[in-house]
Order: C-alpha cells, then structure tokens, then sequence
C-alpha cells in the first residue's frame, strides 16, 4: 500500500505489544501495603543485616514526608501506594547449579522473549543476570569474572557477601531523601544487581541483566550498584520487557554508578516495557533514578533506547567531580499511541576540565507526548567546563506532540556550552521517495526512524545495538501490511 | 513500453491532467516540453504512482498491464523508475544504505535473496566510476546538504543502479550549471540501450542539446498539445510557448 498520512497513523495504530503474555508461576506475595512491618518482612525476607533494615526505615520516614514530584509534562493517576505489594518472588527457589533445574515454564518465557538463557550463554563474552520479577534466578560466567575479582550478582547476595563495599556506596549518589521515588526505592527495593570492578581490572565481557516485571499488582523496585575501581573499566547491559497487564504496575528503579579515578563505566538501557494498549489502558509506570558520580579523569556514558512504558520519568545524570572528568548522555525516547515521556539528564560539572556531551532523540507517533528535560549546571569551580548538546524531535502524524525543557546554570565564566535542537517530521514526500524506488511504507519507516537514531545506535554493543533496531521497528511499525 | 490512453488526473479536487495520450517503446528517448504549470511534473508523478493525484479517467499501460491498482513500490519493481525535481533528504541515511536497501527489497519482491555484498559493492564500484562519482559521497547522509548538482547527480546514480526499463526525468536540469548539466547528461547518454525508454520532462531546450530525444511533446494546460522531432525542441526555443498556447485555445 502506498502511504498517506492517514494510512500510517492508522498503521501506527494497529501495532500490538509483542510480548503481552503472563506466565503462571507460583509465587510469594505479600498482601499488598506498605507500613514499618513490610520494610522490616522485606529487609527479614532478604536476610539482610541490622543495618541495612534500619537503612531502610530511615529511608521510609523521608519518605513518608515527601510528596510525589508534579513538575514533569505528563499526566497520569497517581498510584496508591497501599495497593501495591512490596514483595514477590519466584517460590522455586534456591538459586540453580544447571538450567535444567529451573522451571520450564520461566525458561519457556525467556524463549518467547527470545532471550532464552542458553542462547544468551553461547553469546560471546556476555554473562547474563537474569532478575525474574525481585530474585535472581539465574547467573553465569561468574567464574570467569571471579577470577579478575570482578563481582557480578545480585544487590541481596552482595550485601550477604559484600557489606562493606555495599555500605560504603549504596546511597553515596542517590540519597535516601534525593526524590520521592529514591526514596521509596530505597525503603522497599527487592533485588537488583551489584557489580564491582577492581583496581585496573578491565572487565572482559559486557554485562548484562534482564529485568522483568511478571507478578500482576507487583511494584517492582530495583537497585543497582556499580562500582568501578581507579583505572578499571566496565560496559554494563540493561534490558528489560513485561508481559502485558491491565492495571498500571509502577516501577520505581535507582541505578547508582561509581567512577573512581581513570574509570570508565559505560551503562546502556534498552527498555521495552509495556507501554499500555490502544485506548492509553495498562502500561508501566516508569519513575527511574539514576546518576552517577566521576572522579578524576572518569568517564561514564549512559545509552538508552526507551521504547516502553505508559509514563517515563527518567533522567539518567553525571556529576563530573573530579577534574578532567567525562559525562556523556545518548538517548533515543520512542513514544507511541497513548504514552508520556518526560526524560533526559542532568550534567552537573564540579570539577576543572570536565566535558559532556548530550545527544538526544525523541520519537513521538499517535497521540504521544515527549518531552526532553535536561540540565547542565557549571559549578563557580568547574573553570573551563564544556557542554554540547542536541535535541532532535522526529513527529509522525500529527496528534502527537514534541517538547523540548533545556535548563542551564552556568556560574562561571570560562564555560563553554552548545545547544541545538531541531524538529522534523517524517513526511510525505520522504516515503514516495522510498516507495518509488522500490522501498515499501513499513521500511521506508524503519530507514528513516534508523537514520534519525543512528548517532545514538552506534553507541550501543553491537548485539545490543541490532535488539534496539529491531525494538524501534516493532514500536513504530508493528503489523504493517 | 507504456502507454497513457486518455488520462485525467487531479488533486484535491483541481484538475490537471486532461487528456494526455503518450506511447513509448523501448529504446526511446521523449522529451516532454511546457511551460510551467502545465502538467508536466503532475504526469511524471502519476505514471509513479503517487497517491495525491487522482486518475479521474483513461489508464497508464506498462508493460502491457495496466497500472491503476499498482502501488509506488510495486511500479518501481517492474522498472519505472523517476528522477526527483526536488529529491528530499533522508538525515542518518547513508548512499549506500539507502541503495542497498532498494536493491534488495526489488529482489524480494522477485522473490531473490538479498544481493550479496561482493556483488553490491562491485555494483557500486562500477557504477559510480562510470558517474565520475567520489567513493566519500556515497557514505553520506542521502542528499542531506547536497548542492542542487550533488542531488541531481545523485538521482543518475540511483537510475544506474536500479537499471530501470523506464526513466522519467523531471526537470533534471533545472539548477544545474553547464559543468553539472554535462556531466548528468553524460550519464544518461551511458545508460540509454535498445531496450529501455526515457522520458525527459523540462521546461528549457538546453538540456536537450546534451541528451538527443527521438521526439518532443509540447504539454499545456493537461494535454499534449504539438508532438514532433527533435526540431521542434528548437522551434519551442525561438518562438516561445506562446503560439502553441494561441494554437490550443483556436
């Protein structure tokens, strides 16, 4: 079929959440509710240490205090936090020496999700931490990573095994009373994943987690902790993809990234949550916090393509302490049919020298709203500091909207900062060009919405980067005829 | 090759093409000639296939089939190939790319595998030497910040890749200068062969000083109004258009 505009809304329309399925497997709720007890059942449940459980309830007094953030350019019905439950997690526990011993039916969802374990294993140089709802289920290659010291598991395990190292960083970036979803997640946060890197170490293989969200009505609160020590160099993997549920499931990650001196931590998100249906129903909420911290001559990039989720509030940051350090942000923000994004970063420079770089994308389709919000503050200190940033907005159709939020603070007078912006819209004319030389609408759509995304594509892994291609395509084209 | 019995086309309700018969076979060069407005690029756009234009009445044959359920994309499969007045830009899309992915979804829909990329990148290698055309140009973004000969030049590359059995030019030579105008036409000169057919729409005689047609048509107002050789092109060049408008409206 030859494309009109009314044609590709209408196709832009009939796409359908690849992955709306819902595994059955037993598991361990809580009734849901959040008060003292629950804090203290979860901290109980992890076999967490004293003062991890009191930890958390400081956290949950701040954020008793708080109020849910209103600022952000999206709409929505704020969930009840007493209808949640805190806890779920897969009954088949303990963890697994072989695959064989994990539930067929959780294997038969990573197939589905076409991330079956195996074929993640046979992936070259990539150790897979697979959190199914709040539990790790399966871990792999930590032999190999054992024996550069590395440690790779689960945020639960590393506090078991890892106290110190846990104690001294966890909440070292993100406060517990930073936002009022920090502070939630720091209350009740289930699993996550822990990653140490040790001095000079470069770590051999990317790593990389799957998150998933399964259990209907169960928050699901994520914690990440990342450290890289003086010298050392991590590329860490994030992707994640949920069955389809009728109620709104809120997600509340924080992801805390250290970069000690000459460190490198370079962390990519592909995120591919349910982003409700049709009419705007169902979908994930997604109030992530993330940032991390540069000493001198660090460096951490954050890629992320986001594709999913009803509401997006997401705002991956640096805060470039030490001198000569690197902050760098690439983002490709997809949104379709009834979705809101409201996501960006913020680039706070301290230190002398420190540089960052901002690349943005912002894909709106249907009735969508996409915003970009980014902040880029030159401290007093931070002498010849430098900033570029770009913000480029693709439209298709014309009921969705594009908005771009940039903040600067610059209170020094060496500063150098760049922004452009610019605004498009897939036109017409541009898919007759493909049409006519033999390219039909649906892939006329994937070369455009690729070539639009190609700075920020390139950033990614390379097997990463041919999942992200394949999440735009099915975001925006779905079942093209 | 084609063609157009009668054909009456639209767009948005505006009547633009009233009539206009054509026959082209294989191995011939027609020049399309008219003043501005009269329907020239409108033809090119509806023997393509694009949707804005309505066929009111008549029909466009290739082939011996008739085109009017035929989409864009399925018109460009069969040959028909048309060189932009205006090509639009593709940001993030390389030549190359862009090429490739036209190659083999033509193949596809053939029902062929994807061209392997020894045989594409021969194809490219040839092709662009015959062009004249800088190996860098081809890794940039599809005409994004060409200049007007870039664009143009570019259209010939596609055309030469592609092979189509029919080529329409629209007002290729319009924003070139004489350097450029040489060059595109050389290649179009390279292309032509027994078995393939060229349309060249343009408003000026110049570009036919390089590209010799075997027949000139004079379109105004939706029809085509005086068809002769290439003598006419030149007539068209001294007296202007006028006294074929005068002619028409007797």
């Amino acid at each position: 079929m030859a494309y009109t505009e009314e044609e590709l809304k209408k196709e832009l329309e009939t796409k359908e959440y690849e992955y709306g399925f819902y595994t059955d497997i037993e598991s361990d709720t809580f009734p849901p509710g959040l008060n003292e007890e629950v804090v203290i059942a979860i901290s109980k449940k992890k076999e967490e240490p004293e003062w991890m459980t009191l930890w958390r309830l400081e956290a949950f007094k701040y954020w008793k205090e708080m109020k849910e953030p209103e600022w952000a350019n999206v709409h929505y019905e704020k969930p009840d936090f007493q209808a949640i439950s805190y806890y779920s997690a897969p009954n088949s526990k303990p963890k697994y020496d072989s695959l064989d011993d994990v539930d067929p039916e959780l294997l038969d969802t990573f197939k589905r999700l076409g991330i079956s374990v195996d074929e993640q294993k046979k992936l070259t140089g990539v150790a897979v931490d697979i959190v199914m709802d709040s539990v790790s289920v399966a871990t792999s290659f930590k032999k190999t990573l054992g024996e550069k010291g590395i440690i790779f598991c689960s945020i639960s395990e590393a506090i078991r095994e890892h106290p110190e190292l846990v104690k001294k960083y966890i909440g070292s970036v993100v406060p517990k009373r930073d936002n009022f979803y920090a502070a939630l997640n720091s209350a009740v946060f289930s699993d996550g994943s822990f990653c140490y890197i040790p001095k000079g170490v470069r770590c051999p293989m990317e790593l990389s987690t799957y998150f998933r969200i399964n259990q209907a009505g169960t928050g699901q609160f994520e914690r990440t902790l990342v450290i890289a020590e003086e010298g050392s160099y991590v590329s860490y993997l994030e992707g994640c993809t949920a069955p389809s549920r009728d109620e709104n499931q809120l997600h509340a990650a924080v992801v805390e990234l250290i970069a000690l001196d000459d460190a490198e931590i370079k962390y990519s998100t592909v995120q591919n949550w349910f982003p409700g249906n049709k009419e705007g129903k169902g979908g994930v909420y997604n109030f992530v916090t993330k940032r991390g911290i540069c000493e001198k001559n660090a460096k951490i990039s954050w890629t992320q393509v986001e594709t999913g989720s009803a509401v997006t509030w997401k705002y991956p940051s640096c805060i470039l302490k030490g001198d000569n350090s690197i902050g760098e942000f690439y983002s490709i923000a997809v949104t379709n049919n009834f979705q809101q994004a409201d996501t960006g970063t913020k680039m706070v420079h301290l230190g002398k020298n420190t540089r960052s770089t901002i690349i943005s994308k912002g894909i709106s389709a249907g009735k969508s709203q996409n915003s970009y919000r980014g902040l880029v503050q030159i401290n007093s200190r931070a002498d010849n500091a430098r900033n570029f940033s770009q913000c480029d907005s693709l439209l298709m159709g014309n009921e969705c909207g594009a908005h771009t939020f940039p903040y600067i603070e610059a209170k020094n007078p060496t500063a150098m900062i760049e922004h452009e912006a610019t605004t498009s819209k897939i036109g017409e004319d541009q898919i007759f060009y493909c049409n006519q030389r033999g390219i039909d609408t649906e892939k006329a759509i994937a070369l455009i919405v690729n070539g639009f995304s190609k700075e920020v594509l390139n950033k990614l892994p390379m097997e990463f980067a041919v999942e992200a291609q394949k999440l735009l395509e099915i975001s925006l084209e779905g079942s093209v005829g | 090759m084609l063609k157009i019995k009668n054909l009456h086309a639209s767009v948005e309700g505006k009547k633009i093409l009233k009539g206009v018969n054509l026959e082209v076979n294989a191995g011939e060069v027609h020049a399309i000639m008219g003043p501005n407005g009269s329907g020239k690029s409108t033809l090119a756009s509806v023997i393509a296939g694009k949707e804005e234009f309505e066929v009111t009445q008549g029909s466009i044959e290739f082939e011996g089939e008739d085109l009017d359920e035929t989409s864009p994309e399925e018109r460009a499969h069969k040959g028909v190939f048309l060189s932009f007045q205006y090509p639009v830009e593709i940001p993030g899309v390389s030549v190359t790319n862009f090429m490739k992915t036209a190659i083999n979804e033509s193949r596809k829909a053939k029902g062929l595998e994807d061209m392997p990329a020894k045989e594409m990148l021969k194809l490219i290698r040839e092709k662009s030497e015959m062009l004249d055309i800088d190996r860098k140009f081809l890794s940039r973004s599809l005409n994004e910040g060409f200049s007007g000969g870039e664009k143009k030049r570019n259209e010939i590359f596609q055309m030469a890749m592609l092979e189509p059995k029919l080529s329409i030019l629209d007002e290729t030579d319009s924003g070139l200068d004489i350097d450029a105008l040489r060059i595109v036409a050389n290649g179009v000169n390279k292309l032509r062969s027994a078995d393939k057919a060229t349309i060249l729409i343009t408003h000026y005689q110049r570009l036919l000083e390089y590209i010799i047609p075997d027949f000139v048509h004079v379109i105004h107002d939706g029809k085509i109004v005086k068809s002769g050789g290439k003598e006419l092109a030149l007539e068209l060049e001294e007296k202007g258009y006028d006294w074929l408008k005068q002619e028409a409206t007797v």
